[in-house]
């Protein structure tokens, strides 16, 4: 079950990604306890630590000095010269990498170039064995150009590179009008890995209240078609390290990953439905799989379906989008009606 | 040495905590700060001299504290407290064991007035004055400098003599007062105070390997001659302590004695004094001296053992006049205690031939409660006593109309250093102002060669506070505690402030006047009121102006104007160049803003620059313009009292109200806070009728009471304004029937919780609005004539309402109204509903806190009454004792209702049967019943007036009484669950029908957020600095333990029907009764705004459940434990995590943050699960309730 990820070696290509189960020492603990390959914790949102450390200052002064007999409410106890807004962050980075015994991969959301690089030494100095920098722009500014969003990544991917000595993974959106090309001058950029991808948070509507409600969904297995088909795509143009996430439910999805090339496969959407525990009925899974097929090793299967390198890539998409039609055809009816 | 800002209270703790091992504390203003300042910095790890982390552990109350500090002292610990004022009082008991042991401490001492005719947090010597017989040395700091010095000296003359030592200094003039301090070194103090004598201290300390006995009980026999044993070290203190001062000098450059005699050697007129009015005095005298006069001074710093030599031969034998002044008053004593010990001591040498000649003496009482001591009036004592026979007694800064003790002075003398700059600031504690002087006495104090003085003035409201900051800054030493007067630099921070009150009090020729406005610069002048513009004309004022609120509003800081207009302060006042002290500004606030990030930095920068180049010369004309008049304080047809001295008060000119303006015994009348529309938000609460559904939810949160409603036949519309807003009633029953819900406009802070509260989402506006909104206004004159005419609308009867729910307590009228309290408290909507259901037979205890505060402190109450004149009789005791005072208030209650009944028993014959039956007889549980009863006792009455005869008239003075009495006993939970604890546990047990109300904001909010038993796991408090590890008492789980009380849990925010049914259960119950009442705070660190959220979330959470226990079911055969909330729905981290002081640990310590989170949640499960197997238990299974 062994894989390299990142150039660390993992005891399993299966990994938890981003989210709420990482929130806590413990949390982390029971993932690693579940015989997962590495634990990536939650993002650090550097504007909401920011924004919120701004608050919390506010807090403190409101009513501050109006009141002889209080002229503040709370004590003194951060040190300002010493303390990072994202205290909290590093502390658990720190705790938690020294309780489990697999890779800790601390999880960046930045604005500024500036921050990005502050940050990323913080949890490299914290004790976190890699970083994936959650590149999330909303596309909500329409005045920006595609080609500013992508220098923007590139720019912050050097930069962070540059910053530290721990290998850095870059997590991205599909929403690139070259994705593949995209990926891979992220990887002339310094990347050690690519993690495939980033899911928007799209906001529902209630028709009842007449409201937009913010949307956090879990993914199903569905979510997992473009990850795999650009992991296959990439995987034999690049030699860094691919992670897939988005969609993985079963054993099975594991396994289709990993065919299409993942390194490791991440997921966090199963484990919140079925708690963490989950993760061991997935490895447990994807290794009667293995028995099953006869394969020794995951680098015995790793990147069997994925796109051949000496493929014509516009031909290869081109007959995939045909056949796909064809199908499609064929199980919907005409598409031209 | 470092030489740095600080204030006097730092100063002290910060030489008490390096050369202590443990501080056992409790707050009080104004000593509050010490024990904050030495638990912050246990937790952040900071070590002593000798080279631990001392310890610091909050005690139950001041006798607590001082019950501690005692066993460590016996255990060999070097221990210290601080305190103040009723805390000192609660130490006394333990004071007199300490130094009947001769036990070395030193307790620090802010002093403070005590409680008598009212409480006063503020500054004199009435409390250590009260402690002098203890048998503590005392010695006495008159400057914040002292402060710090001080409390070395005495710490090592303590522990060189063996007497134990009370340190003091003025309370606010010293503690609160940011000055120039020289900060000993940890090697310097290390040096100072020998280890060896540590290691002394500790071989006294009680161990088993060598044992004895301490605290026997002594006989005739012995006791007096015991009590004799010590003298020898009392008499060596003297020497001791003048050693340590010279000791002290030789470390420090600083020297002291332990008298001091300043002025001419050959003075005929000597004033003797202790405290910071010295330095008053020493200056004044040099001023006299340089002027030919022969005066001088006599300042003690020991006062305890009296060092009776040296103050003889301080005071130069010239002297024909001594005046000692006593920051003191004894009623109907011969004399003020220093004034008493210096005669006795003047006389005793001149009786025996000791000294040659016997001047006069007088004695004299100044500044109580931080009443202003000032040059000025220092010259008016001297002149006094330059008269033949100056008057033996008197008093100097008031004016006494009545016995005629004052002495005139004339106020305008200035005798202060021409090269000081003095700089007076108006603002609202919400504008920063203070927290922005602070900062510029901060920057100019750490220049070279540059000094740097700053006092805060605050007033005594909780919202919409005016603050007033004194600066003083220049080349030499600031030895001025006083107010400053006759300004060179005014700065007035907030428009509304100079329409009300005179900013220009302190001008002088020249001043230079910064004034926030709204109006363009051409406009500035002419909208000022004519008073002022005539003074600035008169003054010559140079006038500048700025609007601060845009220039803030514009770089993105919100409503924070402090920053710029600290600005233009350096910008203009000349107190630094203009380039320095800009670059100083900006170097603050990258200081203070860099963690917060770039943005943030550039967002304030930019703010600097702006407001240079929004900041305007106003040019000044000849002569006034417009006839805008100020905006009198109080209305022209506000009761007498009110618009002769409570006006005088909201004006800022109470200091010239003559003793006979006053109550000789506190009382004062209730319901003025209605006189004061004090306007204190642009932003207020809109009602939309249309869309309203009259659930009355608003009113029954609103914690100001400026939402009335009414209803009323469609006539009563006749003659209405045109702006007046009315709805059909919503009710059936009530045809033609028209709701207002009127907002009092003047009054309403803006708080927003009637918008949370709010149900209704009309259609159509997007899910912002509500039926009720927020909405900026300007001008009020619409609302004013809309309030003035909802007024003249008739209160609905009680009778005709059903206030078993919200949606009708909203008809019944508040009698308490418009309080002081923060915009959006949390407490005051309890008190409201309270006065609403039972106000008008309540009599209210109500224990020291915010809500004596908001309740009771001066110049107005929210207690008011109804057009019967009847309304909650309200007092305050004391912070410890109030579950007592209240349970007398039963008693008496009691006895008189047994008096009355017993006589209109023996007058049954001129009565009548009927009469005396219908009255005795009466149920009186219900509203109605106790209407029906109100009607009957009015008519008894009415008919003893009629009639005449002892037994008529003892009748008469007791007939009230025959209307069932609401005693309520209401309070905070510092004093619920700490210093009142054991008082309300008795009371609770005494089973008298009482109903104690816990206002429970988990903290101790009045003092500013120190942690009480009720402060719950893993929220970070002053005193729990490192986040509490203690879980929060269940009071209602013990109080229902006694079978015999109602208890109840009640969250308003997350359940208003079940906290109305509690309070009328409870009162209805007769027996005692217990509310817990969750307050949402500021020392929560949430947005006010969504109090009532976090109150849904404590609920909803489990952290705190709603639950009754109502010993009337158990009477029933029914189970008395009522779960009234349904099973924890939240995560308590979703609970914890919307507010401050949870996250505040979450930040500092994340890994105990987590721990006591983790251990809060299994608390949160265990207790829900112990509660549900209550509510589901048989009867059998709870106590019965004895005669039940």
């Amino acid at each position: 079950m062994d894989t390299t990820y990142l150039g660390m070696e993992l005891r399993s290509p299966l990994v938890a990604s981003a989210g709420p189960l990482s929130q806590t020492v413990d949390g982390v603990r029971e993932l690693a306890d579940t015989g997962m390959g590495a634990v990536v914790l939650y993002s650090l949102f550097e504007e909401q630590v920011l924004a919120q450390a701004e608050r919390d200052t506010l807090l403190e002064e409101l009513n501050s000095e109006s009141f002889p007999e209080a002229t503040s409410y709370f004590p003194d106890i951060v040190d300002p010269e010493a303390t990072s807004p994202a205290q909290a962050y590093l502390s658990l980075v720190e705790r938690a990498a020294a309780a489990i015994d697999v890779p800790l991969i601390a999880s960046l959301n930045a604005s500024g170039t500036g921050s990005w690089v502050g940050f990323a030494r913080q949890l490299a100095d914290a004790g976190a064995s890699a970083l994936e920098l959650n590149i999330y722009f909303v596309p909500g500014d329409v005045t920006l150009p595609g080609t500013d969003v992508e220098a923007r990544h590139l720019e912050i991917v050097a930069a962070v590179k540059q910053a530290v000595d721990i290998p850095v993974a870059v997590k991205l959106s599909p929403f690139f009008s070259s994705v593949g090309n995209f990926a891979l001058q992220l990887v002339e950029a310094g990347a050690d890995g690519l993690v495939l991808f980033n899911r928007f948070l799209q906001p529902s509507v209630d028709t009842e209240q007449l409201s937009v409600v913010p949307g956090v969904s879990l993914s199903s297995p569905a979510d997992a078609k473009v990850p795999r088909t650009w992991i296959a795509t990439l995987r034999n143009r690049t030699s860094v390290s691919l992670a897939a996430t988005s969609g993985v439910e079963t054993a099975d999805d594991v396994a289709a990953y990993l065919l299409a090339g993942a390194d490791v496969v991440m997921t966090t959407s199963s484990l919140v439905r079925h708690g963490a525990g989950y993760a061991r009925r997935l490895i447990d899974g994807l290794d009667d799989w293995m028995l099953r097929k006869e394969f020794g090793s995951v680098a015995d299967f790793r990147g069997l379906l994925a796109v051949p390198a000496d493929t014509d890539p516009t031909a290869s998409a081109r007959a995939g989008y045909v056949s796909a039609l064809e199908r499609a055809k064929s199980t919907y009816g005409s598409l031209r009606g | 040495m470092s030489r740095i800002i600080m204030d006097g209270n730092e100063a002290a703790a910060s030489a008490a905590y390096r050369l202590n091992e443990l501080c056992s504390i409790y707050p009080i203003t104004p000593s509050s700060t010490m024990a904050e300042l030495s638990d912050e910095w246990s937790a952040k790890g900071r070590r002593n001299v000798y080279g631990t982390v001392p310890s610091v552990i909050e005690m139950q109350s001041e006798g607590g504290a001082a019950g501690a500090l005692h066993g460590a002292l016996q255990g060999g610990a070097l221990s210290t407290t601080f305190t103040a004022s009723q805390g000192l009082l609660l130490m006394i008991p333990n004071m007199y064991k300490i130094a009947g042991e001769l036990t070395s401490t030193v307790l620090h001492v802010a002093a403070r007035s005590l409680a008598a005719q009212g409480l006063s947090i503020y500054g004199d010597h009435q409390d250590v004055m009260a402690v002098r017989q203890t048998g503590f040395a005392m010695i006495s700091s008159s400057s914040v400098q002292e402060a710090h010095d001080t409390a070395a000296i005495a710490q090592l003359a303590t522990l060189r003599s063996r007497v134990p030592f009370v340190h003091f200094f003025d309370g606010f003039r010293t503690s609160h007062e940011e000055n120039s301090v020289e900060l000993l070194s940890d090697e310097q103090l290390a040096a100072f105070v020998p280890k060896e004598l540590v290691r002394a201290h500790r071989r006294r300390a009680l161990s088993p390997e060598h044992p004895y006995i301490r605290g026997t009980a002594q006989n005739p026999d012995t006791y007096f001659q015991g009590r004799e044993a010590s003298n020898p070290y009392y008499n060596e203190v003297p020497a001791i302590v003048a050693t340590a001062m010279e000791e002290f000098a030789a470390i420090s450059g600083r020297s002291y004695s332990l008298v001091e005699y300043h002025g001419d050697p050959e003075a005929d007129r000597v004033v003797v004094i202790m405290g910071s009015g010295a330095q008053t005095v020493r200056s004044t005298v040099s001023y006299l001296n340089e002027h030919g006069q022969k005066v001088g001074v006599v300042q003690l710093r020991l006062y305890r053992p009296l060092p009776t030599e040296q103050i003889l031969a301080a005071i130069p034998a010239t002297a024909r006049v001594v005046a000692v002044l006593d920051r003191t008053k004894e009623p109907g004593s011969g004399g003020e205690p220093l004034f008493l010990d210096v005669a006795a001591a003047i006389g005793e040498a001149s009786a025996a031939g000791r000294r040659q000649k016997l001047p006069l003496l007088v004695g004299g009482r100044y500044g109580l409660s931080s009443k202003e001591f000032t040059p000025a009036m220092v010259v008016g004592i001297f002149d006094e006593l330059a008269l033949p026979s100056p008057r033996p007694r008197f008093t100097i800064g008031i004016n006494d109309d009545v016995t005629m003790l004052s002495l005139p002075y004339d106020p305008t003398l200035d005798l202060e250093d021409p090269a000081t700059l003095r700089a007076v600031f108006y603002g609202l504690g919400s504008d920063g102002t203070v927290g922005a002087n602070k900062n510029s006495v901060k920057i100019i104090g750490a220049i070279e060669n540059t000094y740097a003085q700053g006092y805060y003035v605050y007033d005594s409201k909780k919202s919409g506070s005016r603050t007033v900051s004194h600066l003083r800054f220049g080349p030499n030493p600031i030895e001025a505690p006083y107010l400053v007067s006759q300004a060179g630099f005014i700065g007035c921070h907030q428009w509304s402030i100079l329409e009300r009150a005179d900013v220009l009090e302190f001008a002088r020729p020249g001043t230079v006047l910064l004034i926030n406005t709204p109006y363009e610069p051409d406009q500035v002048f002419a909208h000022l009121p004519v008073p002022m513009q005539r003074k600035i004309i008169d003054l010559g004022i140079e006038l500048w102006a700025i609007d601060a609120n845009l220039v803030a509003r514009k770089a993105g800081m919100g409503r924070r104007t402090n920053t710029v207009l600290q600005t233009c302060f350096f910008a203009i006042s000349k107190v630094l160049p203009r380039e320095e002290a800009i670059e100083e500004v900006k170097r603050t606030i990258r200081k203070t803003y860099g963690r917060k990030g770039a943005d943030v930095v550039a967002k304030n920068e930019a703010a600097v620059d702006a407001s240079v180049e929004n900041l305007h010369r106003i040019e000044v004309p000849t002569a006034p313009v417009g006839a805008k008049e100020m905006i009198p304080p109080v209305p022209a047809k506000a009761p007498d009292f009110v618009r002769d001295v409570t006006a005088s008060m909201l004006l800022g000119t109470g200091d010239s109200l003559p003793v006979s303006a006053l109550p000789v015994d506190g009382t004062y009348p209730s319901g003025t806070t209605k006189y004061e529309k004090r306007n204190i938000s642009d932003i207020i609460a809109e009602w939309d009728p249309d869309a309203c559904i009259q659930c009355g939810n608003c009113a029954f949160v609103c914690p100001h009471a400026v939402l009335r409603a009414k209803y009323y036949s469609d006539s009563a519309l006749d003659g209405a304004p045109e702006s007046f807003q009315s709805a059909p009633l919503n009710a059936a029953g009530f045809p033609g029937s028209r709701y207002t819900l009127q907002v009092y406009a003047e009054d309403c802070t803006g708080c927003g919780l009637c918008v949370e509260a709010c149900p209704v989402k009309p259609l159509g506006s997007g899910g912002s609005r509500k039926a009720i909104n927020l909405a900026p206004v300007l001008e009020r004159s619409k609302q004013i004539q809309n309030v003035s005419f909802f007024e003249s609308i008739p209160v609905n009867r009680r009778s005709r309402i059903d206030f078993a729910n919200v949606r009708g307590a909203q008809f019944l009228e508040p009698l308490f109204e418009f309080s002081g309290a923060c915009s959006g408290c949390g407490e005051t909507p309890y008190l409201k509903l309270l006065t609403q259901l039972f106000g008008g037979r309540a009599t209210v205890a109500n224990a020291t806190g915010c809500s004596s505060i908001y309740g009771g402190n001066l110049p107005t109450t929210p207690w008011s009454s109804n057009k019967y004149g009847r309304g909650p009789a309200w007092s305050n005791s004391l912070f410890e004792d109030n579950a007592e005072f209240g349970l007398g208030l039963r008693l008496a209650a009691d006895l008189h209702t047994a008096t009355a009944r017993q006589r209109l028993e023996e007058l049954r014959d001129e009565l009548g049967d009927e009469t005396v039956d219908a009255i005795l007889n009466a149920p009186q549980q219900y509203e109605s019943e106790l209407s029906q009863q109100r009607a009957r006792v009015d008519a008894l009455k009415a008919l003893l007036d009629t009639m005449s005869g002892p037994g008529v008239e003892d009748l008469r003075s007791v007939a009230d009484h025959l209307l069932r009495r609401s005693v309520w006993i209401v309070g905070g939970d510092g004093w619920a669950y700490d210093i009142g604890s054991a008082g309300v546990d008795h009371v609770l047990a005494s089973g008298r029908n009482v109903n104690i109300l816990v206002l429970d904001t988990e903290v101790y909010s009045n003092t500013g957020g120190q942690a009480s038993k009720s402060t719950p796991l893993g929220a970070v408090a002053k005193f729990a600095a490192g986040g509490k590890v203690t879980t929060k008492k269940d009071m209602a789980l013990q109080a229902t333990a006694y079978g015999n009380v109602y208890v109840a849990r009640v969250a308003m925010g997350a359940d208003p029907q079940q906290t109305l049914k509690a309070f009328r259960e409870a009162e209805a119950y007769d027996g005692p009764s217990l509310i817990l009442a969750y307050s949402h705070c500021i020392a929560h660190g949430i947005d006010m705004r969504k109090g009532l959220d976090q109150q849904y979330a404590a609920v909803a959470s489990g952290h705190w459940p709603l639950m009754r226990y109502n010993p009337v079911l158990r009477a029933a055969g029914k189970n008395p434990f009522l779960l009234d909330s349904p099973r924890p729905r939240m995560p308590l981290r979703d609970y914890h995590v919307k507010e401050l002081r949870f996250r505040m640990l979450m930040n500092s310590d994340p890994e105990a943050a987590e721990q006591l989170l983790t251990l809060g949640q299994e608390q949160v499960n265990r207790r829900w699960a112990e509660y549900e197997e209550m509510a589901t238990r048989g009867a059998e299974r709870f106590a019965e309730v004895a005669g039940g």
